[in-house]
């Protein structure tokens, strides 16, 4: 069970790690895109974090949306549109409730797929955060489902994320900036997996403190 | 008229590219740029986007000219948050940002109707500048 306290704290943690990784995230970005994307990652979750305080007592809804409308607003590359409409998606689900249990983190984590999809038109093999995000969301699925807590679901998650990120090294990017690079883009990690995988590992971390 | 919006992920792109279309076209058409973040970083603003097309939108439809990358996805999310009423008028048209908005702002200039600005579009991304002879 996640609640909404715990939900504040996940993407406060989220926001330090995304300043932690600016450099990192950008410089992966500099390979085969355009050298933004820890900048703009941190920019929008920086802003996040100023809003985080205004948030607390609310319901889970309205603090995924507020942090979709944040991340729309000020992340300024592809990330921003992307992450907002997975983080838009993922409200609907938990509207008006102070917790989330199991079944909805997976109606959460499955919205916020078909948000990203719907948004970047991309499916799994194309290197994007996708890549990373589907193998979490099915891992995290099956665990739940065979009863398992959030933390191992989380855990096994960002393992998975983790592959995937592996696996964007080994494939042509076929969507943003790095799809002008053609075959010149196999070698390199595609940045918003790396992200994804990062915010998902967040997830894990926090939910083990607890 | 027919409204336009331009988005680049420079907003100098952009506001040249409606310097260069009021050149050929008609004073009262409204064009906007609506290029960068609202920081001033190159980037695009999917609320930016989003007031600029209010502000063009007179009735008539709306057509959206945009660059490369997160541009076209920034540029479908502000048609998402539009009202209803003028969702359904706009239209994001796949064309080089130069030549297209040019071509768009000079058909729009003689006529509303958005067929033919489509096809002025369509023609500009087919454009040859350089021939061989």
């Amino acid at each position: 069970m996640i609640t909404s306290d715990m939900l504040l704290n996940i993407i406060e943690n989220m926001a330090h790690v995304m300043k932690e990784n600016k450099g990192y995230l950008t410089e992966l970005d500099a390979k085969i895109g355009d050298s933004d994307h820890g900048i703009n990652m941190d920019k929008g979750f920086s802003a996040v974090l100023e809003k985080l305080s205004s948030l607390k007592g609310q319901d889970c809804g309205t603090i995924l949306k507020t942090v979709a409308m944040v991340l729309i607003s000020k992340v300024g590359g592809a990330s921003g549109p992307l992450y907002g409409t997975a983080f838009l998606k993922s409200a609907a689900v938990v509207k008006d409730k102070m917790e989330i249990g199991g079944q909805d983190a997976i109606a959460v984590f499955d919205e916020a797929i078909k948000g990203v999809k719907m948004r970047g038109k991309a499916e799994k093999g194309d290197k994007t955060m996708l890549d990373a995000l589907i193998p979490a969301y099915e891992v995290f699925k099956e665990s739940i489902e065979n009863g398992e807590d959030m933390v191992k679901a989380s855990f096994k998650a960002q393992e998975a994320a983790y592959n995937g990120v592996e696996y964007t090294k080994e494939i042509i990017a076929r969507k943003g900036r790095a799809s002008y690079l053609g075959e010149r883009s196999i070698g390199y990690q595609d940045p918003g997996a790396t992200s994804s995988y990062l915010l998902l590992k967040t997830i894990w971390c926090t939910l083990d403190k607890v | 008229m027919v409204g336009i919006v331009i988005v680049s992920h420079s907003e100098k792109v952009s506001k040249g590219a409606v310097e260069l279309c009021y050149e050929m076209a008609d004073k009262d058409l409204k064009i906007v740029s609506a290029g960068g973040t609202e920081d001033g970083r190159i980037g695009t603003d999917a609320f930016l986007i989003k007031e600029g097309i209010e502000e063009v939108y007179t009735g008539n439809e709306v057509v959206v000219l945009a660059d490369i990358g997160s541009s076209i996805m920034n540029a479908e999310m502000a048609i998402d948050m539009l009202d209803e009423e003028i969702k359904g008028s706009v239209l994001i048209l796949d064309t080089p940002i130069i030549e297209g908005s040019i071509a768009v702002a000079v058909q729009a200039s003689i006529s509303n109707n958005i067929e033919d600005i489509i096809k002025a579009a369509e023609d500009a991304k087919q454009m040859k500048k350089v021939r061989n002879e």
